[in-house]
C-alpha cells in the first residue's frame, strides 16, 4: 500500500537529482575541456581544427614544466609539513584529553572563517612592514625586518600548513579513536617501551588515517589560486596563476584547458603512487 | 596529575597557531592608523564606520546573500533527497552515487573553475550570479548530503511506520512525522552551505560577470594599500558572521542528535 514501489527504485528516485547534478557538472566540464584543449587560439577566435599543438607547448615549454613541478613539489611539503604538525595533536585529543568534543570544536571552528581572509591575515602578518616584523623591532630582537618571511614557498607552506589543519587532524583522529586499547595494554606487557609500542602498534594501524589526510591537503593544494597569489610572490607562483592568465589576461582558453588538464592528471598520478607507496610501507611496517 | 604534559603544552601552543593569525584582523580593524603594524596608535571605529557609504560593498553584499540562499536551498533541497536514499534504501550504484556527490570536495578550485567558465559559456550561460549559484550548489553538495545523512541515521523508521498504520498518507506522515525530526538536520544543512557559498573564493572569481559576490570584492580591495583598513574592518564582520552561523548550525546539528533520544518532540 505505502510501498507503491520497490524499495531499489525509490533509492535512485530520491538520490537521482543529486547524482545527476554533481555527475553532469563533472562530466560535461570536462569533456568540454578535452575538446578545448585539441582546438587552438587564433588571433581573435577559437580554431576548432583537432590538433595536439596545445600539449606540444605544454610539454616544451620550460615555464609550464617548472610550474607543474613546482606545484607538486610545494604541495608535496605543505602536505608533510601540515600532517607532521597534525599527528600530536590528533593523539592527544583521541588518547589524552579529556574533553574531546570540545578540543575538536575549537580545533574545526578557525576552518569556518574565510580562506581568503586567513590567507590575507598570514600576508599582513609576514610583511615587510608587518605584524611580525614590526612586532620584533618594537622588542629590539631585530634590528632591520627580516625579508625572508613573504613572497616565497616558506610563506605559501606556513600559510597553507594553517589553512588545511583540521583536514590533517580529523581523518588521523578518526583512525586513533579506532585503535583497541587492549592492543597497546598487550604491547606493553609485552615489554615494548613507549617509543617501540607507538612506532609497531600505534603508527601503522593509522596509516589509512594519514593516507587520507595526505590526500585531502594535497590534491587541493596543487591547485590553490589565492595562496601563491597573495603570500608566494614571484617566486611562489604555482600552475594554478599560469591557468588563470589562460582564461583571463592571455585570453588563450586552449591553452588554459590543456593546462587544467595536465595539472588533474598529475595530481592523479602522484595521488596513486602515493597511495600505492604508502599501503605498502604500511603492510611492511606490521 | 596536575603537571600539564609536554603533549599538552603542544596542543596549546597549536591552538595559538591556529587562532592567533585569524585574529590579527579584528585586532588592526580598531587600529587608528592604515598601517598594519605594532605599536597600535590608537583605537577607532571610523574604518567600520566608513563602511555603510560604500555603494559597491553593500551591493557585493547583496549579491553573496542571495547567491548563497539560493545555493543553499538548491544544495540542501537535493542533499535531502539523498540523504534520504541512502541512509533508508538499499539500490544498485548506492555506492558509486554516494562517492560522486562527495567528488567537488576533493577536486582543485582552479579546476573546477575553470571547467565550470568552459562549460557554461558553451551552453551559453554567461558569467553572472546565475553561474555563481550553479557552481556552488555543486560545491555545497556534498557538506549538505553529509550533516542530513547523519540527521537521517538517527531517525528510527519504525516511527513512519508507525505513522502509515494509524492512516496518515505519504504527504502528511512527512509533514507531521519526518519534517520535525529531521527539521534541526535541514537547518544545520542550510546554515553550513550558506557559509560555504558566502566565503567562496575561487569560482566566483571565475565565474562573475558585472557583479561580484563580496569576496571578489574584498579581493579587489586587497590590492589597494589606501582601503587596507576598511578590507580589515569588513574581513573581521565576516569572520564574526561565519562563526555565528557556524555556532547556530552546531546547536542544531545537536538538537537533531538529542532529539532522537528522547523521542520527538
Amino acid at each position: 500500500m505505502v510501498n507503491f514501489k520497490s524499495e531499489a527504485s525509490r533509492g535512485i528516485a530520491l538520490s537521482g537529482p543529486a547524482t545527476l547534478y554533481v555527475g553532469l557538472l563533472v562530466a560535461a566540464p570536462l569533456a568540454i575541456l578535452v575538446a578545448y584543449s585539441l582546438w587552438t587560439q587564433t588571433y581573435v577566435s577559437v580554431d576548432r581544427t583537432v590538433t595536439l599543438a596545445n600539449y606540444r607547448e605544454a610539454f616544451t615549454d620550460p615555464l609550464v614544466r617548472y610550474l607543474m613541478i613546482r606545484s607538486v613539489l610545494i604541495a608535496g611539503a605543505v602536505t608533510l609539513f601540515t600532517v607532521a604538525l597534525a599527528y600530536p595533536i590528533a593523539y592527544f585529543i583521541a588518547l589524552k584529553a579529556r574533553r574531546k568534543t570540545l578540543w575538536l570544536l575549537l580545533i574545526t571552528i578557525p576552518f569556518w572563517s574565510s580562506y581568503l581572509l586567513r590567507v590575507f591575515a598570514w600576508k599582513l602578518i609576514l610583511g615587510f612592514n608587518g605584524v611580525l616584523n614590526s612586532a620584533l623591532l618594537s622588542i629590539g630582537v631585530i634590528d632591520t625586518p627580516l625579508t625572508f618571511l613573504l613572497y616565497n614557498e616558506f610563506a605559501v607552506v606556513l600559510t597553507l600548513a594553517h589553512a588545511w589543519a583540521p583536514f590533517a587532524i580529523l581523518p588521523i583522529y578518526v583512525s586513533l579513536q579506532k585503535i583497541d586499547l587492549s592492543l597497546l595494554e598487550a604491547a606493553t606487557d609485552l615489554g615494548n617501551s613507549a617509543v617501540q609500542r607507538f612506532l609497531r602498534v600505534t603508527l601503522p594501524l593509522t596509516i589509512p588515517g594519514i593516507i587520507a589526510a595526505c590526500l585531502i591537503i594535497f590534491i587541493p593544494t596543487v591547485g590553490d589560486y589565492v595562496t601563491p597569489s597573495l603570500v608566494g610572490g614571484s617566486d611562489g607562483k604555482m600552475i594554478a596563476n599560469l591557468i588563470q592568465v589562460q582564461f583571463g589576461a592571455a585570453n588563450n582558453w586552449p591553452l588554459g584547458a590543456t593546462l587544467s588538464l595536465l595539472a588533474m592528471m598529475s595530481v592523479g598520478f602522484v595521488a596513486i603512487v602515493f597511495v600505492l607507496a604508502a599501503s605498502g610501507l604500511g603492510r611492511r611496517i606490521r | 596529575m596536575t603537571r600539564p604534559s609536554g603533549l599538552a603544552i603542544y596542543a596549546i601552543a597549536y591552538l595559538v597557531f591556529l587562532y592567533l593569525p585569524v585574529l590579527f584582523l579584528p585586532l588592526f580593524s580598531f587600529n587608528d592608523g592604515t598601517i598594519v603594524a605594532f605599536p597600535i596608535k590608537g583605537w577607532t571605529l571610523e574604518w567600520y564606520r566608513q563602511l555603510g557609504g560604500q555603494d559597491a560593498l553593500i551591493g557585493a553584499l547583496m549579491n553573496s546573500v542571495i547567491v548563497g540562499l539560493l545555493a543553499a536551498t538548491l544544495a540542501t533541497s537535493m542533499g535531502l533527497f539523498a540523504a534520504r536514499a541512502y541512509v533508508r534504501y538499499r539500490f544498485r550504484g548506492k555506492k558509486a552515487s554516494e562517492g560522486l556527490v562527495m567528488l567537488p570536495l576533493v577536486i582543485p578550485g582552479i579546476i573546477v573553475a575553470s571547467s565550470m567558465l568552459v562549460l557554461f559559456i558553451s551552453i551559453g550561460i554567461k558569467p553572472s550570479l546565475t553561474a555563481i549559484t550553479l557552481g556552488h550548489t555543486f560545491l555545497a553538495l556534498p557538506f549538505a548530503v553529509s550533516i542530513l545523512k547523519s540527521a537521517f541515521d538517527d531517525f528510527d523508521p519504525s516511527l513512519e511506520e508507525a505513522a502509515y498504520d494509524l492512516g496518515s498518507g505519504v504527504v502528511e506522515t512527512f509533514r507531521r512525522v519526518t519534517l520535525p525530526i529531521v527539521a534541526p538536520g535541514i537547518v544545520a544543512s542550510l546554515l553550513v552551505t550558506f557559509t560555504v557559498s558566502f566565503d567562496e573564493f575561487v569560482l566566483a572569481f571565475f565565474l562573475s560577470g558585472s557583479e561580484t559576490t563580496l569576496p571578489v570584492y574584498i579581493w579587489s580591495q586587497i590590492r589597494f594599500p589606501a582601503k587596507l583598513p576598511n578590507t580589515l574592518a569588513l574581513g573581521s564582520l565576516l569572520l564574526l558572521a561565519s562563526v555565528a552561523l557556524l555556532v547556530v548550525a552546531e546547536f542544531f546539528r545537536r538538537r537533531s542528535a538529542k532529539s532522537t533520544f528522547g523521542g520527538s518532540k
